[in-house]
């Protein structure tokens, strides 16, 4: 009885000190000196690497769900007649939900859990502690320049997914089952506002990017420097971080839509 | 040369990202680049509104010239106060035009639609429509239709 009390404890006090210690190495590594020169590489680098070799699965991903979305918005809309409508409901669910949270999820099982196995193998080399040893800061020159790459390709690789999957559900809609095209469009443009749709979107995407790069590196950087911590550490970066975006895509949604 | 490769990539990928704001914005949000800030605001009262809402269009014949900015309700008269904004280049409205509230198609959008005076004087900023027709509310019609075949 008491021992499990004590297991509890030492649970939520384990929780607490991570999260202290994420919040620690987050300060740590943004608030450093910036020196261009010699950071810009860098972080075209890890851009490249997070962002760019991500564009394959955001593009087709965006582009079947797309598809899938002209599809049965059709089958469900022709029912009551109102066939035309598919464009705004292709437009809307896509810019406001599926594009950020869709895109948050890929790019964790994508870049993050790579992130993450990266820097737990740094830190299970020792390459972490050595370049301490020279003098040079991990900080600055391993976990800022990850840290800013997913921060920043996330939100265009949510954009891209947007415009592809509207493209899909247009090619569905207007090219294979023949709804007029003014319509569809004219529709979609109607009812799709940019500040409160596009934009918002945006906001979240800004979000999801900040939260789930921010679990990738840390897991990396706080797992157990063994190979059987590193396979735990990569799991927990996809985990926590899918969690995270679809807990806090209702939190946003519910204070952006909802009018709360 | 490794270098000038990863840089391309990212540009490229930056170019895609700035690409697709821009489709977003004027294709699928249909963001107009032209200023339509500007237009003078004028007032309506209707009896019922019956589920019109901020930012439906205001049309005149059928072609859009502003849009729906406020709803209150005027609590003197116990009447709907609406709010739109016509766009300034619509500056030959008469001040004895006419304002009824339509409906696009069967379960369509509600919308403000202006039928035009005689009048020389034209709407001003601030300027009321008196001549108003509320919206066709289809519980009350149906209910309408009950009572007089009842009554027949």
């Amino acid at each position: 009885m008491i021992d499990q009390l004590q297991r509890i404890g030492r649970g939520a006090l384990d929780r607490l000190a991570a999260t202290g210690r994420s919040g620690q190495m987050l300060l740590q590594s943004l608030f450093v000196p910036p020196a261009p020169k010699e950071m810009l590489p860098l972080l075209i680098k890890q851009l490249h690497f997070v962002g760019v070799l991500s564009l394959v699965i955001i593009l087709v991903s965006g582009l079947f769900i797309g598809m899938v979305l002209g599809l049965q918005g059709y089958t469900i809309l022709v029912d009551y007649g109102s066939e035309q409508a598919v464009g705004q409901m292709v437009a809307l669910s896509l810019v406001r939900e599926l594009a950020p949270v869709v895109t948050a999820l890929l790019f964790a099982g994508r870049a993050g859990s790579a992130v993450t196995a990266e820097i737990g193998l740094m830190k299970a080399t020792e390459q972490l502690a050595s370049y301490e040893m020279i003098g040079v800061d991990p900080m600055r020159r391993i976990i800022a320049p990850r840290l800013w790459a997913g921060f920043i390709s996330l939100p265009i690789l949510t954009m891209i997914f947007a415009v592809v999957g509207i493209w899909g559900g247009s090619l569905v809609a207007v090219d294979w089952l023949g709804i007029y095209s003014g319509s569809f469009w004219a529709n979609m443009q109607a009812s799709v506002d940019f500040s409160t749709d596009v934009l918002n979107g945006i906001v979240k995407s800004l979000v999801f990017g900040f939260v789930v790069i921010w679990i990738s590196v840390f897991q990396g950087y706080d797992a157990i420097p063994t190979s059987e911590g590193i396979s735990k550490a990569t799991t927990r970066t996809v985990v926590y971080s899918s969690l995270a975006v679809l807990g806090l895509d209702f939190i946003l949604t519910a204070m952006m839509f909802g009018e709360i | 040369m490794q270098m000038r490769t990863l840089e391309i990539g990212v540009g490229a990928l930056i170019l895609a990202g700035v690409i697709s704001l821009v489709t977003l914005a004027i294709n699928v949000s249909g963001l107009s680049l032209t200023d339509r800030a500007g237009g003078y605001t004028i007032y309506a009262r209707f009896e019922n509104i019956g589920g019109l809402t901020e930012r439906a269009k205001v049309s005149l014949s059928g072609v859009q010239i502003g849009e729906v900015s406020a709803i209150r309700i005027d609590s003197r008269m116990l009447m709907a106060d609406v709010e739109m904004r016509i766009f300034s280049e619509v500056d030959y409205l008469s001040i004895d035009s006419s304002a009824q509230i339509l409906t696009a198609g069967l379960l369509g959008e509600k919308y403000i639609g202006i039928t035009p005076g005689f009048e020389e004087e034209t709407l001003k900023e601030g300027s009321r429509i008196e001549d108003t027709q509320s919206a066709l509310v289809l519980e009350e019609l149906i209910g309408k239709f009950l009572f007089n075949k009842v009554s027949e």
